[in-house]
This record gives structure tokens, sequence and C-alpha cells, in this order.
């Protein structure tokens, strides 16, 4: 079997910062301890998959990506890509990868969009005919052959996106990583971007592709497998169907209630595995979804909810999805 | 990934790699930054007011020198030639000429200085802090990912620079002719030629050394650059031929040395030598012979282009380590 990524043991440790600051008057010196972006990750993704990296901001899905586009050095461990390693060996890496980031500000405004994804092919040294002849088919594929000659700074965030996801294929790469593509799109342009991706993974041999959201139903929806990565670690690594089927002997309720402060009971709360809340300040709500070991617990739930004045709207029992797979194995959701 | 796929890494793939990506880093300072008509304004005009101080300071000079001989009086009947009065009206009007003519070389010299100054600006801010400023809009990591080498991104952005800029300072230096009505005479124009794109490499070479050093501490390079600008004009001998220093006792000549260092100095040395001849201020101003220049200036070349290359792979490197190298706001 050929893995197109493999990580061993990969850890990275940023340094820590002393930082001075002025406080009324006195100047104090904080120290920001080393941070361990990730730690001791082993990963191995096949050749020709659609591989999601599931975790909220700060779980080191970027910090993996760069090291794995030869951007970023490990602490220790070590990475290969296309089998070979990112610290000895980045050129052979380099010929075969590309990365496109949700939010990319990438490219010169003065140039226009065709330009700006020709200039970025010639660092591959991809051919002007061929490069154009790809830019025209991409530009009509992702919807954007009328802003072929609009100046980049005259683009929208959506228009730009796929600017940059063009810019990502053009070099007709073996392995793309995708940071948050469709972070801050709406819905026609991520799903645009969406469908492409899986054909392009699905429709051609050897194409692999490691996606990192914090969309759930994005990773749901696309990947061939999914690791959930939190504070550096992996916590899970499987298809959707699987992850979603780790928790369901597990029961999942979702509630809907006014805004609750007091927390600290639910976990004392015999049966619970594990709870997540999300507050709605404009509408006064609270949305909190338990991950319950069976419905026993549910009648206590709702009992300790009124007993603080506080009244139930809704109340459903749900299947689980991959939130529910990362609720149940952090202890709390995304946001 | 299997060896079907395996990509080329030969000689022949990998300079058609680093000439397209030279080529493709180049366009965007080629074509991009002619497409706002108002640099025509901002960078061709404005130096002119820039270096017309300095034309009319020695206009005003070859004025009041001129009166002096032309001024008849009873103990110097035709005039004064220096200290002492023009012996006859052969030696006045040879006094004359020889103001007019120093006057003229050292107005030309103002202009050519201010053609350079172009160059070394775009270099300190353009070439020198464009690896910040790609860094703060995202390029940065997308050129570090791809695998071009490192010189040819430099190398493009170096191309680029020259040919925007020299658009630039063909500008001034024309609009400096045609406004100060200052008079070249080229005798030798493939060693004018020669002098210019050695300069041109030596000092985009330098550009592309201290280009590196941004990749890792960011905007706390930007001093270098500002520490570097106005200085540089003085001990370069913008605007005045650096010889002149040479004459002044003391601190003079190590300014003149410390300021040759910078390649413009020496090629501005050179270029003033070939286009004003080397006669010019009595051949009493020039630093080296042009040939000597010439020579120091391809070392120079070479050897910060041979710097730049050893710097960007060492700092590169380090800024991978510490995790520098995409990070924004340094």
């Amino acid at each position: 079997m050929s893995y197109a990524v493999e990580t061993r043991e990969l850890t990275r440790i940023f340094a820590g910062k002393k930082k001075r600051r002025r406080r009324a008057a006195e100047e104090v010196d904080e120290s920001v301890g080393p941070v361990t972006a990730l730690d001791q990750v082993s990963l191995k993704i096949e050749e020709g998959e659609l591989f999601g990296m599931l975790g909220p901001n700060g779980a080191g899905k970027t910090t993996l990506i760069k090291i794995l586009a030869t951007l970023l050095l490990p602490t220790s461990g070590q990475a290969l890509v296309a089998g070979h390693d990112v610290t000895k060996d980045p050129f052979p890496i380099r010929q075969v990868i590309n990365m496109v980031s949700g939010g990319e500000t990438s490219g010169y405004g003065l140039l226009t969009a065709r330009e700006n994804i020709w200039m970025f092919s010639q660092f591959y040294g991809v051919p002007s005919n061929v490069s154009n002849s790809r830019i025209d088919e991409l530009m009509h594929i992702f919807g954007l052959w009328d802003k072929r000659n609009a100046k980049v700074r005259m683009l929208s965030t959506g228009q730009r996106q796929k600017m940059n996801m063009i810019r990502g294929f053009v070099t007709d790469p073996d392995i793309l990583f995708l940071d948050e593509p469709t972070l801050g799109l709406d819905v026609n342009a991520a799903r645009t971007i969406r469908e492409y991706v899986m054909n392009w993974v699905r429709g051609q041999k050897g194409k692999t592709v490691l996606l990192t959201t914090h969309y759930m139903a994005e990773a749901d929806q696309m990947c061939d497998r999914i690791a959930i990565i939190d504070k550096g670690k992996i916590l899970a690594c499987d298809t959707p169907e699987n992850l979603k089927r780790m928790i369901r002997t597990e029961t999942t309720f979702r509630l809907e209630v006014d805004a609750i402060r007091d927390l600290t009971t639910f976990s004392t709360l015999q049966g619970v595995k594990n709870f997540s809340h999300k507050d709605d300040i404009a509408k006064n709500r609270s949305f909190l979804t338990f991950i319950l070991e069976d419905e026993g617990p549910v009648a206590e739930i709702l009992s300790t909810i009124t007993s603080q004045g506080k009244k139930v709207h809704s109340l459903q029992k749900s299947e689980p999805t991959l939130e529910d797979v990362f609720i149940s194995m952090v202890g709390r959701g995304f946001e | 990934m299997s060896e079907a796929k395996a990509r080329r890494s030969d000689l022949r793939y990998r300079i058609g790699l680093n000439l397209r990506a030279v080529k493709g880093r180049s366009y965007p300072r080629i074509v991009g930054a002619n497409r706002e008509p108002s640099w025509i304004f901002f960078e061709a005009l404005l130096p002119l007011l820039g270096i017309a101080a300095y034309v009319f300071i020695y206009q005003f000079f070859g004025g009041q020198a001129l009166a002096a001989i032309t001024t008849k009086t009873a103990a110097a009947p035709w005039g004064m030639c220096g200290h002492d009065p023009c012996a006859n009206a052969a030696a006045q009007s040879a006094a004359a000429a020889a103001v007019g003519a120093n006057t003229n070389a050292l107005v030309a010299s103002v202009v050519l200085g201010g053609t350079m100054v172009a160059f070394w600006l775009n270099v300190l801010w353009s070439m020198a802090s464009q690896l910040y400023w790609e860094k703060e809009i995202g390029n940065l990591q997308l050129y570090m990912m791809a695998p071009m080498n490192r010189m040819a991104l430099l190398g493009g952005m170096a191309v680029g620079g020259m040919v925007m800029t020299s658009m630039r300072a063909v500008s001034t230096l024309v609009a400096g002719v045609l406004v100060f009505g200052v008079v070249f005479q080229v005798a030798s124009p493939l060693l004018l030629l020669a002098v210019f794109f050695a300069t041109l490499i030596a000092l985009y070479g330098l550009g592309m050394m201290f280009a590196s050093l941004y990749l890792l501490w960011g905007r706390e390079a930007w001093n270098l650059s500002a520490l570097m600008e106005e200085p540089i004009f003085f001990s370069s001998g913008f605007y005045f031929p650096l010889g002149g220093l040479l004459k002044i006792p003391g601190w003079g000549p190590a300014i003149a040395i410390a300021g040759s260092f910078i390649p413009a100095s020496l090629g501005l040395d050179a270029l003033r030598q070939l286009t004003l001849g080397s006669t010019a201020f009595g051949g009493n101003f020039w630093i080296f012979s042009v040939t000597t220049e010439l020579g120091i200036l391809v070392g120079m070349a070479v050897l910060f282009l041979i710097l730049a290359r050893y710097c960007l792979a060492y700092l590169e490197t380090l800024a991978k380590r510490e995790g520098k190298l995409t990070s924004r706001h340094q």
C-alpha cells in the first residue's frame, strides 16, 4: 500500500514568548509557555483518499498542513509526503502538492484573476499554453469565466476563493491540501467547491485530498475517512459512518431552553456521558446537547432545568452526528 | 506515490522551471505596476523636484563664478580667473568655458544620481522588504511551497524591479535633460551598458541578500531599510561626485570608502566618467578608473548573489524551524 501522506509521532512545539505589557504604572513581563500544536500525531492517508481533519480552531489542523506543505519543520517525529521526508527532501514533494486556504488573500490586486492564476502556475513550471487552457476550463467549471479579466481587487470574497481553488488545481497536483476551503462562503459557492473536489478525487486515479474543516456536515459529506483532532492529538480516525457508530449505543438529546447559566449540575447527573452548550444571546436561549448512556437521565435533566425557573422550548432525540462524536470524546462542542 | 507519476528533476527541467518562475514573478512588476498611469507623476516627475534643489544650487554657484570671470575691474581688466586676475582675453574665455563645463558636469551628476536613486529606493523598499509584504498578503507561503528555486523567486522580483525602475529612471533622465539642458558625451556605449548592468546586478544582488533577512525578522528588519535610505544618498554620492569626499581631510575618505561598498556608488562614479568624460572636474573627482570600477562591480555582483543564495537558504530553514515563515503581523 502506498501512502500519499504518512506521519510518525509528529510533534510540533512552538516556543514560548515573553510579552511586555504596561499595566497602569508598572511594566509586567508575561511569559507565554511553549505551545504544543501537534502531539505525537501518527496518520496514514492512502493514495486516492479524500481525508478529513476535523477539529475546533487551534486544534493543530493548519500546523499539520504547513508541515506537510514543507512550510514548517516538525519539532520531532517524521512526516512523509508522496514517500519523501518533508525535512530532508522537500523538492519532489513540492512538485506534487498544492494548497488552498480559506480566506486567502493571495495574488496581486493589479493583475486580473486569469493573470494571477497563470503567475502561480509558472512557479510549478507549467507551460503557458497548458496553464492557460486549464485556467479557461476551470474558470468555466467554477463559474468565474465572466470575471476572468477582472482585477483581483474587484472580486468578491466568494469569487476570490474560487480563484484560489483554481490556483490549487491548475498545477494538476497529486496531493492537494485544503485548509478550511469553504470558510465564509455562501451556500452556492461552497457547494460548487465541494462537488468539484469530490469529483476531482473520485474521477481520476492517484489524486489525494487532505481537507481540514470545522464544518461537520462538510466533513461528513465529503470525506472517505476523518481524523478528529483536538489540542494537537488525534482522538479518533475512521470513516464517518464508523465514527458515528462508535456512539450509536449512546443516546443524543438536543434541548432548546431559556438561557441557562448554571451548568455544573448536569455533569454530576448519573448517566450523562458528556454534554455541550451554545448560547443565543439575541434570543436569550441556550442550546444543550447531551450524550447519554440511555434515556434514563432525561427526566432528571428536565427537572434540573425547570427547578432553575427555566422553560424548555424543545426536546429532540436525534441520530448521532460527527459533532456528537466530538462532544462524546472531548466534552465540549466546536464553539 | 507510484514511480509512473514521479516528477522530473533533471537539469533541463529545473532550468525550464526556474526560468518560468522568473518570468512569472517579474510579470506583476512589469505589467501590473504600469497599469496605473499615475506612476508617471509620482515616480518620474516628483523625483525631478528632488534633484531640482541640487541643480539650482550648482547653477547658482556656476553663475557666481562666471560673474566673477566676466566682471571687469581696474585691477582685473579681464576678470578674475580663480584667486588671480585673468592674464588676457583668451585666459578669461578658457576660464568661463571651464566654469560652464563644470556646472554642466555637476548638474549632469545630479541628474544621473537622481536616476540611480530610483534603483536604490526600489532595491530597499520593493526588493529587500518585499518578502515581508508577500508574507502579509499571504503570497509567501505559496511561493515557498512551490518547487521553484528561491533564487528564481528573488530573480523574478529583481528582473521586474529593474525593468520597471528602468522605465522610471529613463523618464527622469529624459525629463532632467530637457528641463535642465544637461549635455552628455557618451564615448563608449558598450562599456556604459556593461557598467550599467553590472551595477544593477550588484545592487539587486545586495537587495536579494537583504530580502532574506525579512524572512526571519519581518517588520523588525524595516529599520534596516530606513537606516540605509538617507545616509546612503550622501555616502554614495548620489548628488555629487563621490571622489570629491576624498579631497576632504579626515572624515571625507572614510565616508567615501564606506559608501563604495554600496554598488551604486562605484557604478555611478563609472557612469559619470563614461557620460561626462574622465577629464570632467579636471579628472580630480573620480575614485578609480572605469575598468577598475567595472571589475569591482562584477566581483560585487557575484559575491552578493552567492551570499544571497546562502543567506536565503539559511534563514528560510531558521524561519521554518521557528515557525516565522508564514506567521503574519510579526
